[in-house]
C-alpha cells in the first residue's frame, strides 16, 4: 500500500517508459513499460495475455506513433484479426498502413527431426526483417514458450532465448513476451529468468463460481510501482485496469453543500444538506426506504441539472422508475433528458472487482456529479468480504477525487438495528443516514436519524420518515412512555394534543369571561359606593352652606341689634367671633 | 551461394521421384558449412541421381524465413516427395537422417 502513491511519480530512476496506452496500466507502472526492453506478461490460459500484448501494439501504432511487430506462435494472423475486431481494432488497416505486422510462426513438432547442432538464427532473421520493414519500435512474442514444444534440445533453446532477449535490447525495441503460468512458478519454462526488467502477472480466478481478472506488477526494475493486485476488464473497449491513483487521501474537500431536496433532512444536516463529493451511506433493514431516499437524492441532483449515475443491483431500471413514481419521485423526465442513467446488473454477473472496474468505466464515460450504488451490500455477494471493503474504498476514493457525491445504500440484515454495515466501510463514510423500522402499537413505521455527518453540526433527533404520494417527508416523533411514537400512535398523540389545546383555549375563554363578570360586578359596587359618597359629600356641603347662611344671618341680626343699641363696634366684633363658635356648637 | 542446384542423373532405387531438398542457412557459419557438407555426402550415398538440393541463405533472402516458416538454422526441408519433412541441425548423424526421411539404409 505504501508504494501505491509512488505510481505515477517514477521516483527512483528516470527510466524511459513506453506508454502502453492501456487504461490504468500506465498509472500502475508509472508511465508504461520499460522503453527499449522486453517485459514479461505471464498468466494462465485465457487470462488476456494476448489481448494485452495486442492492445499494447495497437495503441502504440495509433496513439504513440510506434509501429509494432506481432510474432504469433499460437494463432494465425486471420484469427488474431478476427479476435480483436470486436474491440474495435482494425488490424488489416494497420497492416496496410505499415503500422503493424503480424507474423504467424508455425511449429509442427512431428514435422521436425533434429539432427545435430542448430541455432535459431531463422527466427532472428525473420524478426529482424519484420522490424526493419516497418521501422517497428514495439515487438510482441506471443507465446514464445511454444518453442519448447517445437524443439527438443532444451540447452540450445535456452541459450538462444537468452541471446534473443539481449538482441531485442540491442535493437532498442520495447517488447512484450507472453508466457504460460506454471505450477508454482510464474512461467512454465522459467522465462522470468531471461526477462527480468518488468514482469506482469495476469490472473483469472474463480471464487464461488464468480470469475475475476486481476493484474499484478510482480517486478519492475528501477521503478516504483503499485504492487497490489488490480482488477481488470476485457470488454468492448479493450483492456482496462482499474486505476488506483485515486487510492490516496489527497483529494480536495469541497465546501459546497448540496440539498437533499427534503427541507427537513437538510435541516438535520446542519441546515444546508450534504457536502458535494462526500460519501453518503443510507443503511437500514429491509423495507425502510433506502432506495427511495437514494432515488430522492438522485432526483434532486438531476433537478440541479447535474448528471447522476444510478447503479442498480437489485431492481431493473423500469421497476425502480415505476416504484419511485408511486411515491412522487418521477425519474422519467431526467432519464429522457439523459441526465440520469441507470446501470442495472445482477451482482452475480461478475466478480466484485469486475463490477467495480465496470462501474469505474461507466463513471468515466458518463462523468456524473452523483453516483448511486443501490445497494453495496449486494456486491459483497459477488466477492469476498475483505475484498469488498478494499474495493469499495478504492471506489469511494475515486469518487472523492472526482468530486462526485457517492450515495450508497446498504441492507442491514437481521431484525436488530445494527450500527454497522455488512461491508464494514463505516469509516469511509462521511454522512451516514440510518433508517430504522420502529415497531410499536401493532405498527411498523420508518424512522430516520443521522448517525454521523462529518464536518457539520447535525441533528441528534430521530424523525419519522414518511413516504407519501408527494414524495419524502420527515416529521417529529413523539417520545412517550414506551419510547418514540410513530404512525397512528403519533397521529393519535397529535389528536390528543390538539384536543388538549382546544380545551385549554376554551378554559382560558371561560376564565376570562368569569373575571370579566367579577370585574363588572365590582365596578358596579364601586359605582354605588361612589354614588353614596357623592351623596354624603353633597349633604355635608349643604349643611355647611346652611350654617354659613345662618351665621351670616345672625351677624346681620346682631349688627342690626347693635345698630339699634348703638354699641361699641370693636368690642362687639370679638364677642361676635365667640358668638360664631357658640353658633357652630348649636 | 544463392541457390546451388545439383542434379545428378542416377540409378533408380525403386523410387522414381526426384527428391526436392532445400537447405536454409545463414551465412557461412561452421554449422551451415557442416550441414551443406553432410547433406551432399548423405545424398550421394542414399539418393544418388534423384535429388535436387537448393541452398538458401536467409541473410540474403530474409523474406523467405517467413514465407517458408524457418526458425532454426540450418533447416533442411523436403517438399517432394510428400509428406513435408524438416530436419534441423548440422545433419551430422546419418542414422537420424534416414529416420527423418523414412529411408532404409541403402545396402548393408
Amino acid at each position: 500500500m505504501a508504494k501505491t502513491n509512488g505510481a505515477g511519480k517514477g521516483t527512483v530512476a528516470k527510466l524511459a517508459k513506453a506508454p502502453s496506452g492501456i487504461q490504468g496500466l500506465d498509472e500502475i507502472t508509472g508511465g508504461g513499460l520499460p522503453k527499449g526492453r522486453p517485459s514479461l506478461v505471464c498468466g494462465g490460459p485465457g487470462c488476456g495475455k494476448t489481448l494485452l500484448a495486442m492492445e499494447f501494439l495497437v495503441r502504440g501504432a495509433t496513439e504513440h506513433g510506434e509501429p509494432g511487430v506481432f510474432i504469433a506462435f499460437e494463432e494465425t494472423s486471420d484469427e488474431l484479426t478476427a479476435n480483436v475486431r470486436s474491440l474495435g481494432f482494425d488490424l488489416d488497416k494497420l497492416a496496410e498502413q505499415k503500422k503493424l505486422l503480424i507474423d504467424h510462426v508455425i511449429l509442427e513438432r512431428n514435422e521436425i527431426v533434429e539432427n545435430g547442432e542448430y541455432d535459431l538464427n531463422g527466427l532472428f532473421i525473420r524478426l529482424g526483417y519484420a522490424i526493419d520493414s516497418i521501422g517497428a519500435k514495439r515487438v510482441v512474442l506471443d507465446t514464445i514458450e511454444t518453442l519448447f514444444g517445437g524443439f527438443a534440445n532444451q540447452a540450445i533453446l535456452r541459450a538462444e532465448l537468452r541471446r534473443l532477449f539481449r538482441w531485442l535490447k540491442d535493437k532498442g525495441v520495447t517488447a512484450i513476451i507472453t508466457a504460460e503460468r506454471g505450477e508454482g512458478t510464474l512461467t512454465r519454462q522459467g522465462m522470468e529468468e531471461y526477462v527480468s526488467d518488468c514482469v506482469i502477472l495476469l490472473d483469472h480466478r474463480v471464487t464461488d463460481q464468480v470469475s475475476t481478472r486481476r493484474l499484478r506488477v510482480v517486478k519492475y526494475r528501477g521503478t516504483a510501482h503499485g504492487s497490489n493486485e488490480y482488477p481488470f476488464l476485457i470488454d468492448a473497449e479493450g483492456f482496462s485496469v482499474l486505476p488506483i491513483t485515486s487510492a490516496g487521501l489527497d483529494h480536495v474537500a469541497s465546501d459546497e453543500r448540496v440539498s437533499t431536496g427534503v427541507a427537513r433532512l437538510d435541516a438535520m444536516l446542519g441546515g444546508a444538506g450534504l457536502y458535494r463529493g462526500s460519501s453518503v451511506l443510507v443503511s437500514g433493514t429491509a423495507g425502510t426506504g433506502k432506495s427511495s431516499l437514494a432515488a430522492q437524492l438522485a432526483k434532486e441532483s438531476c433537478a440541479r441539472g447535474e448528471r447522476c449515475l444510478y447503479f442498480a443491483f437489485e431492481e431493473s431500471e423500469s421497476q425502480i422508475v415505476r416504484n419511485m413514481g408511486s411515491i412522487g419521485i418521477d425519474l422519467r423526465p431526467w432519464i429522457k433528458k439523459g441526465i440520469l442513467r441507470f446501470v442495472a446488473a445482477r451482482p452475480s454477473g461478475g466478480g466484485l472487482e469486475t463490477h467495480l472496474a465496470l462501474m469505474h468505466r461507466r463513471i468515466k464515460e458518463f462523468q456524473p456529479r452523483m453516483v448511486v450504488v443501490d445497494p453495496i451490500s449486494n456486491l459483497v455477494d459477488a466477492g469476498v468480504m475483505r475484498d469488498a471493503t478494499s474495493m469499495l474504498m478504492r471506489l469511494i476514493d475515486f469518487l472523492k477525487t472526482e468530486q462526485m457525491t457517492a450515495v450508497l445504500t446498504s441492507l442491514t440484515k437481521g431484525g436488530d438495528q445494527r450500527e454497522e454495515t455488512e461491508v464494514g466501510i463505516s469509516s469511509l463514510i462521511d454522512s451516514w443516514l440510518m433508517l430504522r423500522a420502529i415497531e410499536i402499537g401493532g405498527e411498523r413505521n420508518r424512522g430516520l436519524y443521522v448517525l454521523k455527518s462529518r464536518g457539520m453540526a447535525h441533528s441528534n433527533q430521530i424523525r419519522e420518515f414518511l413516504l407519501t404520494s408527494r414524495g419524502i417527508d420527515l416529521l417529529d416523533v413523539y417520545v412517550g412512555e414506551q419510547g418514540v411514537l410513530t404512525g397512528s400512535m403519533r397521529i393519535s398523540q397529535e389528536a390528543r394534543e390538539r384536543v388538549a389545546e382546544e380545551d385549554r383555549v376554551r378554559d382560558a375563554d371561560s376564565k376570562r369571561r368569569a373575571s370579566d363578570r367579577r370585574r363588572r360586578a365590582l365596578e358596579a359596587q364601586i359605582a354605588v359606593l361612589r354614588a353614596e359618597l357623592e351623596g354624603e359629600e353633597d349633604g355635608g356641603r349643604r349643611a355647611v352652606a346652611g350654617e354659613r347662611d345662618r351665621l351670616t344671618r345672625r351677624r346681620e341680626d346682631r349688627d342690626d341689634m347693635a345698630r339699634s343699641r348703638k354699641a361699641d363696634a370693636g368690642k362687639e366684633a370679638t364677642n361676635g367671633r365667640g358668638g360664631v363658635r357658640t353658633g357652630a356648637r348649636t | 551461394m544463392k541457390a546451388t542446384v545439383k542434379k545428378r542423373p542416377g540409378k533408380s532405387n525403386g523410387h522414381n521421384d526426384v527428391w526436392n531438398l532445400r537447405l536454409y542457412v545463414a551465412g557461412q557459419s561452421a554449422k551451415c558449412l557442416a550441414a551443406v557438407r553432410n547433406l551432399n555426402a548423405f545424398c550421394e550415398a542414399h539418393l544418388a541421381g534423384r535429388y535436387r538440393i537448393e541452398v538458401i541463405d536467409l541473410l540474403e533472402n530474409p523474406k523467405l524465413a517467413r514465407a517458408d516458416q524457418i526458425l532454426a538454422i540450418p533447416t533442411l526441408v523436403r517438399k517432394v516427395p510428400e509428406p513435408l519433412r524438416k530436419i534441423v541441425g548440422d545433419l551430422s548423424n546419418t542414422e537420424r537422417m534416414l529416420v527423418g526421411f523414412d529411408l532404409r539404409p541403402a545396402s548393408p
